[in-house]
C-alpha cells in the first residue's frame, strides 16, 4: 500500500470517526504514522471508547499503555489506547493527558474483558490506577515490589528487590520454626 | 592351619572392604535424579543432554521427573526472575535431603547480561548451589562434565555422619550463602548457615 492510499484511508477514517464522536469535546486528526488519531480529556475516556465500540465497530483493543513524559512536566502521564475494526479494516488511536504524579483513569475492562492484563501491565509499570477495574493488581512484578519501572524516576541503580525475598524468607522461616514448636 | 588370604579364593570375588559412606555415595552418585527447571534457553540444551546425542543415561542421571518429590539435583537452566524466585525455593523445599543444586547458565549463576531489577543476580541469593556451569547458554558436554564433577563431590560426601549426628540445621532453614550489595555485586559468606538480611 503506497503512503497516498494511507492518506485517503486515514482521511476517511477520520471524518468517519469525527461523526462518530460528534457533540464530544475532542480533536481528530492524524498522527505521524497516519492513524487516525483522536486527543481527549481523561475523563472522556470511557464515553469515547464506548462509542468507538457500539457505533464505530473498533471491536478489538490493540494496547492500553501509557507515557511518562518526565516528572517536571505538568501533564505527566499519557494514557494511549488503540483500536482495531474488522469490519471496516481501520484503526484509530486515542490519546488523553493526565495530571499529576498519581493518576487515575476510568476503565473500559467492562468494553474490551480482554484490556483487563493491559490495565493491570499499564498499573505495574507506570503505577496508573484504573477505577472500576475488578482485580487490579501488579501482573510482571511481584506482589509487595515498591516501584513502578518504567516511570522515569525509577533509579537503574539501588533497587534492591532481594529485600523483597528476605521478607518471604522470614515469613517461611517463622512457618518453619512454627512447625517445629507444634513437634 | 595357614594364613587366610583376602585375595585369593573363594575370598577375592565374594566381599570386598570398604567403608559405608563410600558405599552410600557410590549408589547416590551414580543414581540422581535432575529436576529440570528450563527458565529460558538454558532449557533447551538440557533437553538435548537427555536426548540420545548427548545421552546422560550414560552417567545414571536420565530420569527426569517433573515433581520435587522424587528428584534429588535441581537442575536451575536460565533467568531467574525475582516473580519466579519463590516459586523455585518452593520447589528446593519440596525435594526430600539428599539434594543438590546445579546453576546451568550465567543467568542462573550470577544474572548474566540481565544485569536489572527484574532478574536474581544469581540463584546463590536464595539457595545454596553446589555446581556452576557458566556458558550462555552451556553446551551440553559442560552440563555433563558438570554432572561428573557433582559426582566426584558426593563421592566425599559424609552421610552416615549426618545420619548419626542428624542432619545440619542450614539444610532445613539456610537460604543460601550469599549476600547481595545493592542490586551490583555478590559477597559470599562462608558461614553455611547464614541467613539472608541477619546482618542488616
Amino acid at each position: 500500500m503506497t503512503d497516498e492510499n494511507n492518506q485517503v484511508a486515514g482521511n476517511a477514517t477520520q471524518s468517519r470517526i469525527a461523526g462518530l464522536l460528534k457533540g464530544l469535546e475532542c480533536t481528530v486528526t492524524e498522527a505521524t504514522d497516519g492513524m487516525a488519531l483522536v486527543l481527549i480529556a481523561p475523563e472522556l475516556i470511557h464515553p469515547v471508547c464506548e462509542l468507538l465500540l457500539r457505533e464505530g465497530g473498533f471491536e478489538s483493543n490493540t494496547f492500553v499503555t501509557a507515557v511518562d513524559h518526565g516528572v517536571a512536566s505538568e501533564q505527566r502521564f499519557e494514557m494511549v489506547y488503540q483500536f482495531i475494526s474488522m469490519e471496516h479494516t481501520e484503526r484509530v488511536r486515542v490519546r488523553a493527558m493526565t495530571t499529576g504524579d498519581d493518576p487515575e483513569v476510568a476503565t473500559i475492562t467492562d468494553l474490551w474483558p480482554g484490556t483487563a492484563f493491559s490495565e493491570r501491565e499499564c498499573f505495574d509499570m507506570f503505577g496508573v490506577r484504573f477505577s472500576g477495574h475488578e482485580n487490579l493488581r501488579r501482573i510482571l512484578m511481584p506482589e509487595g515490589f515498591d516501584h513502578h519501572p518504567l516511570r522515569k524516576d525509577f533509579p537503574h541503580i539501588g533497587i534492591e528487590p532481594d529485600r523483597l525475598y528476605q521478607k518471604w524468607d522470614q515469613d517461611r522461616r517463622a512457618a518453619f520454626a512454627e512447625k517445629e514448636a507444634r513437634k | 592351619m595357614g594364613q587366610v588370604s583376602l585375595t585369593e579364593a573363594p575370598f577375592s570375588d565374594s566381599f570386598a572392604a570398604t567403608n559405608l559412606d563410600w558405599v552410600v555415595n557410590w549408589a547416590r552418585k551414580n543414581s540422581l535424579w535432575p529436576m529440570p527447571l528450563g527458565l529460558s534457553c538454558c532449557g533447551i540444551e538440557l533437553m538435548a543432554m537427555f536426548g540420545p546425542k548427548f545421552d546422560l543415561a550414560r552417567f545414571g542421571a536420565e530420569a527426569a521427573r517433573f515433581t520435587p518429590r522424587q528428584c534429588d539435583l535441581l537442575v536451575v537452566a536460565g533467568t531467574l526472575t525475582w516473580k519466579m524466585a519463590q516459586a523455585v525455593r518452593l520447589v528446593y523445599d519440596q525435594m526430600p535431603e539428599p539434594k543438590w543444586v546445579m546453576s546451568m547458565g550465567v543467568c542462573a549463576s550470577t544474572g548474566g547480561m540481565y544485569d536489572t531489577y527484574s532478574v536474581v543476580q544469581g540463584i546463590d541469593s536464595i539457595m545454596p548451589v553446589d555446581v556452576y556451569v557458566p556458558g550462555c547458554p552451556p553446551r551440553p558436554d559442560a552440563v555433563i562434565d558438570s554432572i561428573i564433577k557433582l559426582q566426584e563431590r558426593i563421592q566425599f560426601e559424609r552421610p552416615v555422619r549426618d545420619l548419626l549426628e542428624g542432619i545440619p540445621d542450614y539444610h532445613d532453614t539456610g537460604t543460601g550463602t550469599a549476600e547481595r550489595q545493592p542490586n551490583r555485586t555478590v559477597v559470599k559468606k562462608k558461614k553455611p548457615g547464614a541467613l539472608l538480611g541477619d546482618d542488616i
